[in-house]
């Protein structure tokens, strides 16, 4: 029921003392004259409201999280206290500097920390998401190309198994997109990607590992091909959980990249975000970054860049976020960082071994932090999809994979076990494909009706989409 | 050194060497020795919880909370009720992904569509999408929903929030839009310049109300004049004002947008806060980012999806309408059960009281010699031009505890008052300041 089938007029919560000045209202003609539909109800009623919707939804606090492309690790307790410290949450963004001494010293140490890990030279953290990070890198190659002269480069390249995220991010850069297919093996067609390098590129968008587990090992030589025909390589971080300490994108080849904290840093995720996406860059882009960097040694300051490229949005971004991320940098540290990454690899690697003689691998290959397989031949055979797999897991107390992606592969399923899950939950897991491949075999028809053990079986997209209800009326 | 790694080293060996493999070496050994790194990471050693407990505690306390505060400017502190801390630490909420999996997923579903109902409420509009970044995002999505093949071009009022006008510049910077400033003339817009300059290749018009110096802008006129040209009127709004002032439909507005952060959402050094977007139907299907729909199971009983995704980046690639796919949907939820909690008696108390509160400050500040600004009607912020320099008066009350309001300029301070400052704080500001 929604919380507004459940107000009763006159009930509601005590928040406010009253007035102790004399009140003042608008004018009639700036005075609101809609009635506000607000729901009605007792604090405790409230509470419970919540709390029932938190019992009809799952965390990676309930159980396995395997949703590939996303980094469902867990979110450490810790975190959340340190965000919550009222040292941070406190705190105006307007202050004078000599008040948030604290905050700037949470970005300078969080910037040093990234910088080293993925090779960069400076970071911002004004992007909110990883989209937004995208975004933001994206200007970053369009203001060098601008500063120097350099207009005809209209052109971003992006391969098509890239995240959908790529190509949006690179129209609203105003770049056309330039799609490449990948190559048998998956990864870049050194080839094709030779054919499109032009001077009319202003840079190519990739992940690597790339999005169907495998590190593209030709990755000097497709950095260079971009960098030969003048333009730059962005990566898009969402991958980083595999290779930290590991190699480095900066290493790599790249000029430009973002991370996403909730995915890589342990932030969680809040059913949606907030995420925060910061770009780091070599020094050749720094210039251009948006909003401030934090520059000092004893008493820390804001500067910024007389040809940064402006605002991405209000203040310096998903500050408490950074906080969580900071937070788990400092427990991991030197060697924990790159412990995480191998023993992401390593379950991956695992669970993709357990599986392989029944469900076909894309590619059968050692794969990096998530492994992606195909049900096509499951779904020929039995008339079972990658969907019905997925509702089956629910009903086992499972999140699914990602599922139809990367584009690349037919009815594909995106595994990310992550480094957080012990032993027995990837044994569990495995036996749980593996029971409902059996089913599939035996009796589709239970499959295609899963799941039946959630709070609503499958729902009706299409309706949603050709009818749209989109609020709650009023009567 | 802290790890959240179940596995033990023995354990580790043990599946590597199941699965055909020596050590973690080997199981990296595909990887070209020339890019990897060498001598390790040159960042510090890990903590135990407790040292990092610590250390972050100690970070901190370098920062100063200001008990009193005066200083909005973008960033407002109001009252936030004991229950939205309690709901959005709600564990299968908080560490739950974007809800692709609607059938366990449903709370966070239905969460995101009632506060879609609420924001649609409070605005006046009819169609609400689950969230995007902040205000000044918000604002610049706004503006390219509204871009047309044959309209291309945006104004902006110059009295907008400056971090939503650098912030809509870069998104045009981007898509290519262009973007007119109209100048700012005694406080508010200059609507003589808006006639003037408003054409057939308009595609819309940006105001915020109340303005950046807290003045209300002549709402419904601007409104008149931007229809008339044929383009979009998109109204930035403070959420909180919404309690008591016209909504931007009552004003006339396609789209309104604005920061969520008023409505539950701690100031903490500017995010994460929201960015909600609302609109009439006939814009529904350009607003970017996660909207929520309803629908029913197989079995007939309601339930929510994602929908409308054919405008959404997974689906469309380079022809998505955006490319947002993470918002800020727990911030959304801290604002639903804001609102909720307050409901609308304390939604339009909590308005009252800021606006009430600004102007016993303000009459109390011209008193001793602090001149208000404002020509027309503010609501809970407005601007003090004083002989005493800025810097001069905000240092005498930084040193009593109060972050005082923000310098405009070398005399020129920006005040805000909302239901959370006490007429004894508002007293204790004008006591200080007559002694500077």
């Amino acid at each position: 029921m929604l919380v507004f089938e459940k107000s009763r007029p006159g009930r509601g919560c005590s928040m406010l003392p009253a007035c102790d000045v004399e009140i003042v209202l608008p004018k009639e003609k700036d005075k609101r004259e809609l009635a506000l539909h607000m729901p009605e109800l007792s604090e405790n009623e409230l509470s419970r409201h919540y709390t029932e919707l938190a019992k009809k939804s799952h965390g990676v606090n309930d159980g396995f999280y395997p949703l590939g492309s996303c980094t469902m690790k867990y979110n450490p307790k810790i975190n959340e206290d340190m965000a919550a410290l009222p040292g941070f949450t406190e705190v105006h963004p307007l202050q004078p500097a000599h008040t948030v001494q604290g905050c700037m010293e949470v970005m300078k140490e969080t910037e040093e920390y990234l910088c080293e890990i993925t090779g960069m030279d400076h970071m911002t953290f004004q992007p909110a998401a990883g989209a937004h990070g995208e975004f933001t890198g994206l200007l970053l190659i369009k203001a060098y190309h601008e500063s120097r002269g350099d207009k005809k480069r209209t052109k971003i390249i992006v391969p098509d198994s890239a995240h959908g995220t790529n190509p949006a991010s690179a129209v609203m850069a105003g770049y056309s997109v330039v799609s490449i297919p990948s190559g048998e093996d998956g990864c870049v067609d050194l080839e094709k990607l030779r054919a499109v390098a032009g001077d009319d590129i202003a840079g190519l968008m990739l992940t690597n590992p790339n999005t169907v587990g495998l590190f593209d090992k030709n990755i000097l030589e497709i950095t260079n091909i971009v960098h030969g025909c003048g333009g730059l390589c962005y990566y898009d971080g969402a991958n980083l959980n595999a290779v930290m300490g590991t190699v480095r994108p900066g290493d790599m080849g790249f000029d430009v990249i973002h991370l996403n904290l909730h995915k890589t840093f342990s932030t969680p995720h809040g059913g949606g975000g907030p995420g925060s996406g910061p770009v780091g860059c070599k020094e050749c882009l720094t210039e251009f970054l948006p909003s401030v960097l934090v520059e000092g040694e004893e008493t820390l300051s804001f500067v910024k860049s007389e040809h940064s490229i402006g605002e991405m949005k209000s203040f310096y971004g998903n500050f408490l976020v950074v906080v969580r991320a900071l937070t788990y940098l400092k427990t991991l540290g030197r060697e924990g960082i790159p412990k995480a990454s191998q023993n992401a690899v390593l379950n991956a690697n695992y669970m993709m071994n357990k599986l392989k003689d029944l469900y076909t691998m894309a590619y059968d290959e050692v794969c990096m932090h998530e492994f992606v397989m195909s049900l096509s031949d499951l779904k020929k055979k039995t008339g079972v999809s990658a969907m019905d797999i997925a509702k089956g897991l629910l009903d086992n107390g499972i999140h699914p994979p990602t599922m139809y992606f990367p584009l690349i592969v037919d009815e594909a399923l995106m595994v990310e076990p992550t480094e957080t899950e012990s032993r027995e939950t990837l044994d569990e897991a495995i036996q749980v494909f593996r029971n409902l491949y059996e089913m599939a075999e035996k009796e589709a028809e239970s499959l295609h009706a899963a799941p039946v053990t959630t709070p609503v079986t499958r729902l009706d997209e299409v309706g949603a989409a050709r009818h749209p209800v989109l609020r709650y009326q009023f009567s | 050194m802290g790890s959240y790694i179940p596995n033990t080293e023995n354990e580790q060996s043990q599946m590597l060497s199941e699965i055909g493999f020596q050590s973690m070496e080997e199981l990296f050994g595909h990887i070209p020795d020339e890019v990897k790194v060498k001598d390790g990471l040159n960042i510090p050693e890990g903590m135990s919880e407790l040292e990092v407990r610590k250390s972050m505690q100690k970070i901190a306390g370098k920062n100063r909370v200001f008990e009193t505060i005066f200083r909005g400017a973008g960033a407002y502190r109001h009252f936030i009720p004991s229950i939205v801390k309690s709901v959005i630490s709600k564990e299968n909420l908080l560490t739950a992904y974007t809800p692709y999996q609607a059938e366990i997923s449903q709370g966070i579903l239905q969460s995101i569509f009632e506060y879609q109902t609420m924001i649609c409420d409070l605005t006046g509009m009819d169609t609400s999408n689950a969230s995007v970044y902040d205000g000044a995002t918000a604002a610049a999505e706004g503006i390219a929903m509204c871009k047309e093949r044959k309209r291309k071009k945006a104004m902006i009022s110059a009295t907008v929030l400056p971090y939503v006008l650098e912030t809509v510049k870069t998104y045009c910077f981007g898509n290519g839009m262009e973007l007119v400033v109209i100048p700012e003339k005694d406080g508010v817009t200059d609507v003589e310049f808006l006639k003037e300059n408003i054409d057939k290749e308009t595609a819309c018009v940006y105001i915020q109300h109340p303005n950046y110096y807290g003045n209300l802008e002549d709402a419904e006129n601007i409104g008149n004049i931007v229809h008339e040209a044929g383009a979009k009127y998109i109204m930035g709004v403070n959420p909180i004002s919404l309690g008591v002032l016209k909504t931007p439909r009552e004003y006339g507005a396609d789209v309104a947008v604005g920061d969520g952060q008023p409505l539950g959402l701690s100031i903490a050094f500017g995010g994460p806060y929201l960015g909600f977007m609302a609109c009439v139907e006939g814009m529904t299907r350009k607003l970017p980012g996660r909207i929520v729909g309803q629908t029913v199971d197989h079995n007939g009983k309601t339930g929510y999806v994602l929908t409308l995704q054919a405008r959404e980046q997974h689906i469309r690639r380079e022809k998505a309408s955006s490319n947002v796919c993470s918002n800020q949907a727990l911030c959304a939820l801290a604002v639903s059960v804001y609102m909720a909690a307050m409901g609308n008696e304390g939604l339009a108390n909590a308005a009252i009281q800021s606006t009430s509160k600004a102007h016993y400050l303000a009459a109390e500040l011209e008193k001793i010699g602090f001149a208000v600004e404002n020509k027309t009607d503010f609501f809970h912020e407005f601007v003090t031009k004083s002989e005493t320099p800025a810097e001069t008066a905000l240092k005498a009350l930084e040193e009593q505890g109060i972050l005082g309001g923000y310098p405009l300029d070398d005399h020129r301070i920006l005040w805000c008052c909302t239901e959370v400052n006490s007429k004894e704080e508002m007293d204790a500001v004008v006591r200080i300041l007559k002694e500077v």
